[in-house]
This record gives C-alpha cells, sequence and structure tokens, in this order.
C-alpha cells in the first residue's frame, strides 16, 4: 500500500488541528470563556480524518454532539468554527448554533447535532439525494456506540439498505456513552455484526490507526459511489476526556487517560508509521505543528475579541418567509 | 373550475407540482404499494387512500419512494435530502405517528435555519391525516396540529376545502420552510370548485367562509363545515354569523380575526383538538388581548373533552364538536351577562 505524500501532510495537518483546538478549548473551559457544553475529540482524531480524507466536499456527513473533530475533518474554517463555539458574529452558524450544531453545507458538514441518533435518519437523506439526481456522491453519518441502541439507526439501516443508498455507517466505538461503558450498555456488544445484519459489509477497525480507518472507509466509500449501497465500519478509539468537558469522570479510573496518551495516540500512531514507511520527514511535521499552534491562538484571540450579534439576531432565521 | 373531491384535488396539485419541479420527491409507506408482495412489482395501492395512484409510473421510482414503515427515518430522509437540494414531500400516515418521529419535526427541521445561521433552507412538507370520525380509535384520530403550532420554525396548514386542499399543498411545496399538511380524513369524499392548473393559496390569510354580523367563529379544518352549517341554520333566524377559517396554524391571520371580533364583540372558537393549550384557547387569548373592549361577551371555545379518542362509536360523535354545541355556544355569547351588562 502507498499513500500519496500531499494527503499524509494534511491527514496530518487535520489530526493536529483537531488536537490543538481541543486541548485549547479543554483549557478555555475550564477557565469560563466558553459558553454551553463542549465535547471533546482527543484520542479520536483518526478516526474523523482517516474517514473524511476519502471524501469530497460534496459528499456529506452528518455528525454527533462531539462534532468538532469531524467539522476540521471535513474541511470546515477553523475560524468560523471558533467564532461559532464563541458565539459571535460571523460564526459558521452566524453564533445561534454554538459547539453543538456547526454545520457548514458548502462542505458537506450536514451539522453537528445535540440530540444522539439524531443525525443519522438525516445523512440518510443526503444519501437520497445523491441517488435521485444520479451523482456518485456518497453521505457519511458517525454514530457513537452510545447512539447505536438508538432506533434511528437501526431505521437508517434498514432504509438505505431497502433503497441501496450510497450511505457509510461509521461507527466511533469509544467505549463510553456518557457516563456508561459499552461493557454494561451494548446489547451483543458487536456493534459492527448489527449492521451487517441489515445485509451490507460491515467491518472493525483499530480507529487510533489513521491508516486502518482510511483504508476501511476507502473501501466502504468506493462500495457506495459504485452503486453497490451502504456499509458500515467500526472503528475503536478512546474518548480521552469526559462525555462533556467539566466531567468529573467518576466512573473511570484517573489514570486511564494517562495510560491512553502514552499508549494510544493516534497523531504519535501516525507519526511513527509515516516517517518510517512513507517517506514523511519528521521536519514536515514539526512545521505543521508550529502552524498549527500559531493559526490556534490567532483564531481564538479573534474569536474572543469579535462583536456578538446582534440583539435583533434573535429573531432572524426563524423562517425564511413568514 | 371543475367539481373534485378533497382527495383529488390533493392528488392534483402533488401531481402539478412533481411535473413543474424534478426535485419535488415523494416519500412514504405505500406511497408506490405492493413491492415485495406475491404479484410482482406491480404500483398496487398508490398511498393508503390513493393519492398517488399511478405516480410512479409517470415519474419513476426515484422520485416516487416505498419505504418501510419508518416514520423517523423518512422524515429523517426527507429533512436530510432537503437540506442537500431536493423538495420532498413525505407521508406520515396518520398524525398521531409523529409520536414515533417528533425528534426530526421538533429538533430538526425546525431548528435547522435558525441553528444554522439562515444558510440553510428547508423545503419539505409532511403530510399527515388528522381528525376523528372514523372509529379508528385513540391512535387513529388526533388532532394534533397545536401541539406543532407552537414549534418555533414549522409552518402548519389545515385546509377546510377541496380548493383549500390544493392551493395550500402547492404553496406548501414551493415553500422554503418546514410545513406541515394536515389533511382531514372524514374531509376526503368532500367536493367542491377547484381551480384548474396552478393553484396557490397563500399562508396565513383567513378564508371568511361565511359574513355575518352578530357573532364571529373561528373554525379550523372540519369544524368550518360545520360551522358553515350552524351559520346558515341561525340566518334564517335573522342571526349573523361570520366564520373565519384562518388555513394556517402558523402563520396565524390574526388581523382577520381581530377585525371580525372588533365588528361583532362576540366569538366562538370550534377546534377538534384538545381544550388545553390548543388553538381555541389561542384564539380566545388573542381576542383577550388584543380585543378586549370589543367584546360584547365572554368567548366560547367548542372542542372535545381533555380525553383521548374512543373507537365507540356513538362515543366518538359525543366526544366531536357538534353543530348542535356550536350553535348553543353562539347563543350563550348572544345570552351572556356580559352580553346584558352591555
Amino acid at each position: 500500500m502507498s499513500y500519496d505524500p500531499v494527503m499524509l501532510l494534511e491527514a496530518y495537518r487535520r489530526m493536529r488541528a483537531i488536537r490543538e483546538f481541543e486541548e485549547r478549548m479543554r483549557r478555555e473551559v475550564q477557565m469560563g470563556t466558553v459558553p454551553g457544553f463542549v465535547h471533546l475529540y482527543c484520542g479520536q482524531e483518526a478516526v474523523g480524518v482517516g474517514a473524511c480524507m476519502n471524501l469530497r466536499d460534496t459528499d456529506y456527513i452528518g455528525s454527533t454532539h462531539r462534532g468538532h473533530g469531524h467539522c476540521i475533518s471535513k474541511g470546515c474554517d477553523i475560524g468560523g468554527m471558533l467564532l461559532e463555539i464563541y458565539c459571535k458574529q460571523g460564526g459558521l452558524c452566524n453564533g445561534k448554533g454554538g459547539s453543538m450544531h456547526i454545520a457548514d453545507l458548502r462542505k458537506g458538514m450536514l451539522g453537528a447535532n445535540a440530540i444522539v441518533g439524531g443525525a443519522p435518519p438525516i445523512a440518510v437523506g443526503a444519501a437520497l439525494t445523491h441517488r435521485t439526481l444520479g451523482t456518485d456522491g456518497v453521505a457519511m453519518a458517525f454514530i457513537g456506540d452510545g447512539a447505536s441502541n438508538q432506533g434511528t439507526v437501526a431505521e437508517a439501516l434498514n432504509f438505505s439498505a431497502v433503497l441501496k443508498l450510497p450511505m457509510i455507517f461509521l461507527y466511533e466505538n469509544n467505549g463510553y456513552a456518557e457516563f456508561t461503558g459499552a461493557g454494561y450498555h451494548l446489547g451483543g456488544a458487536d456493534i459492527a455484526k448489527r449492521a451487517a445484519s441489515f445485509g451490507m459489509p460491515a467491518e472493525k477497525v483499530d480507529g487510533v490507526d489513521f491508516f486502518a480507518v482510511y483504508d476501511a472507509v476507502g473501501r466502504a466509500v468506493a462500495h457506495a459511489r459504485a452503486g453497490k449501497g451502504p456499509y458500515a465500519v467500526e472503528a475503536f478509539a478512546y474518548r480521552w476526556y469526559g462525555h462533556f468537558e467539566g466531567d468529573m469522570q467518576k466512573y473511570r479510573d484517573p489514570k486511564e487517560v494517562d495510560r491512553l496518551r502514552a499508549a494510544q495516540c493516534p497523531l504519535a500512531r501516525f507519526e511513527s508509521r509515516a516517517t518510517a514507511e512513507f517517506d514523511i520527514d519528521v521536519s514536515e511535521l514539526r512545521e505543521i505543528d508550529e502552524e498549527i499552534q500559531e493559526l490556534i491562538e490567532e483564531k481564538v484571540a479573534a474569536a474572543k475579541a469579535a462583536p456578538k450579534p446582534p440583539r435583533e439576531a434573535l429573531y432572524t432565521d426563524v423562517y425564511g418567509s413568514y | 373550475m371543475a367539481v373534485k373531491t378533497y382527495r383529488e384535488a390533493i392528488t392534483e396539485a402533488l401531481q402539478i407540482e412533481m411535473r413543474r419541479d424534478p426535485r419535488v420527491i415523494i416519500l412514504g409507506e405505500d406511497v408506490v404499494g405492493g413491492l415485495g408482495g406475491t404479484n410482482g412489482e406491480v404500483e398496487a395501492a398508490g398511498g393508503t387512500f390513493g393519492v398517488t395512484a399511478g405516480f410512479a409510473a409517470e415519474f419513476g421510482r426515484r422520485r416516487v419512494i416505498d419505504t418501510p414503515i419508518t416514520e423517523s427515518a423518512i422524515v429523517g430522509a426527507a429533512n436530510g435530502a432537503a437540506l442537500t437540494g431536493l423538495r420532498p414531500v413525505a407521508e406520515v400516515m396518520f398524525m398521531d405517528f409523529i409520536g414515533v418521529c417528533l425528534d426530526q419535526m421538533l429538533n430538526q427541521m425546525a431548528k435547522f435555519r435558525y441553528m444554522f445561521g439562515g444558510k440553510c433552507d428547508v423545503p419539505v412538507v409532511i403530510r399527515t391525516l388528522m381528525g376523528a370520525g372514523f372509529g379508528a380509535g385513540p391512535q387513529h384520530s388526533q388532532s394534533l396540529h397545536a401541539l406543532l403550532t407552537a414549534i418555533p420554525g414549522l409552518k402548519v396548514a389545515l385546509p377546510s376545502s377541496p380548493a383549500d386542499a390544493k392551493g395550500l399543498l402547492a404553496t406548501a411545496i414551493r415553500d422554503n420552510d418546514p410545513v406541515i399538511f394536515c389533511e382531514h380524513k372524514v374531509l376526503y369524499g368532500e367536493s367542491g370548485e377547484v381551480p384548474d392548473g396552478e393553484y396557490l393559496v397563500p399562508f396565513g390569510e383567513a378564508n371568511v367562509t361565511r359574513r355575518g354580523n352578530h357573532v364571529t367563529i373561528v373554525a379550523f379544518s372540519r369544524m368550518v363545515l360545520l360551522a358553515n352549517a350552524v351559520a346558515d341554520r341561525l340566518a334564517k333566524e335573522g342571526i349573523s354569523v361570520e366564520v373565519i377559517d384562518p388555513r394556517t396554524t402558523s402563520p396565524l391571520d390574526r388581523d382577520s380575526i381581530l377585525e371580525s371580533v372588533e365588528k361583532t364583540g362576540r366569538l366562538v372558537v370550534v377546534d377538534e383538538g384538545d381544550p388545553y393549550c390548543g388553538m381555541a384557547s389561542e384564539i380566545v387569548s388573542l381576542a383577550a388581548t388584543e380585543a378586549l373592549d370589543a367584546l360584547k361577551a365572554a368567548p366560547v371555545k367548542v372542542t372535545p373533552p381533555h380525553t383521548p379518542v374512543p373507537a365507540t362509536p356513538h362515543l366518538e360523535q359525543e366526544w366531536l364538536p357538534s353543530p348542535d354545541k356550536i350553535e348553543k355556544a353562539v347563543r350563550a355569547t348572544l345570552d351572556s351577562k356580559l352580553a346584558r351588562a352591555g
């Protein structure tokens, strides 16, 4: 297997951007500068990026409450995202969506979704649009292990299978549904098998390994683009932090995060393989690290300084016309 | 202009809109019908009530999409399709079934435009059957339009005549906001004059179905027919009743209602929804807060009681507003203490 080095560097850039973005958000939440709830994606970077590096802007994704990483993976503007998270003018949703509803249709991002299990049926509709218009576009829904228990996911799977839609079900099994472990909440304990029972190919991958995710989702996307119907991938990764930032995490061993950082870091894993096997120079990665650090610094400062939406914004965009 | 049934008027609006705009698609349970049966792939149903019969043959199965029984996926897929460039008309067979797909209405379609900062259109129509009268019981007879009217971001239309069914549905399909289109199942066989060709009835414009000076009746959906009958009956006694059919509850034509109440000073509201937090309460509240000085009598609400709809035919009739109950309410406004004091 060989990979385009330009693609690999871009993948690393996005994973690094997610890490830097989320670590910064974590500090900002702790300092109390961010309104609302924030759900961090650290530890799962390789899933979002590995999946979305297979997609075009005209392909759609439906996301979750833990959506920052999906947005960056799909190419959303980081400055626009930060303005949105700070609920400021010029945010991707003009400051009225916030962290849990960032959307950018021009980038094929159908929205983070604060209802667990809310997005899969919507992504199915985007796949339906592609089929109706006769394009080779696809749609993908990110689904947590928690969401996998929602009826909407079963409905989306069956609907896609029946109509043979170009749809990819990307399960992110991070082992926790809010504060409850998958060992408790997952009947049958096998998410991919549930998808397979609807008659679609379903595979399991190591979600810490960018290359494994990229390859598996590549197969899924090729399958869907070729008109062969839906495909499921279950990626196992780890949620480094709480369900939301501020979660006391009494349900897990405090040393768990340290262990995960040391042993299950998607960026470290990427770096060792990319430099050893695919001719990527470490200095290129450090350059990206620096660029990203500056970018996040600059965009966070800009977001904090940006004007709030005017009072009238309360009343706008409820309807197109009324 | 030709005489058509309510059901035929709906079919005609769908047909015209699908012919004029290839982005319009229909999805729902049995909108084609018969797929997977033992007779091969025949177009066996065209909807439970035959509204889309012949559509699959004309428009193809890519635009007339038979779905499993899966309301969350039907409405969710309509939402996703609307966000990405189509104009879906999804069918939720009976309004009671919004119970299994409410999230996609309440939290998704209603919120997209607002929470995405106005950067999308949500041109989705949900066609659904409301209303009691067939003995279909508690889970196939409800009128839940008020519940949906209370969700900002949704529009709600309730045609009471074949012409309005055609004109409001065409407007709904061309609208860039989500519209819940409530068809009353008991009206399906009602006939009336329907304009030929493309015909649009604007949202938020009430129809005054009877002109009068003594009492205003505001009625919704099938209740308009009952109110009209009462107005005609009382006209013979010299009691002049004005009947207003708002046609859409969101947006609501407040001006026409207030104008009529200012003129008559007496208000009766007839609605098939619940007496609590419903349209009847809403219209009475409107009159009380905006036209109190004009009121010559206490407004009267004519609604079902706060109970489920019984399947028992005679109890269902008892449950429903009736011409007699409406007439009694009209007479009460003419004979109230407040009226005598005024």
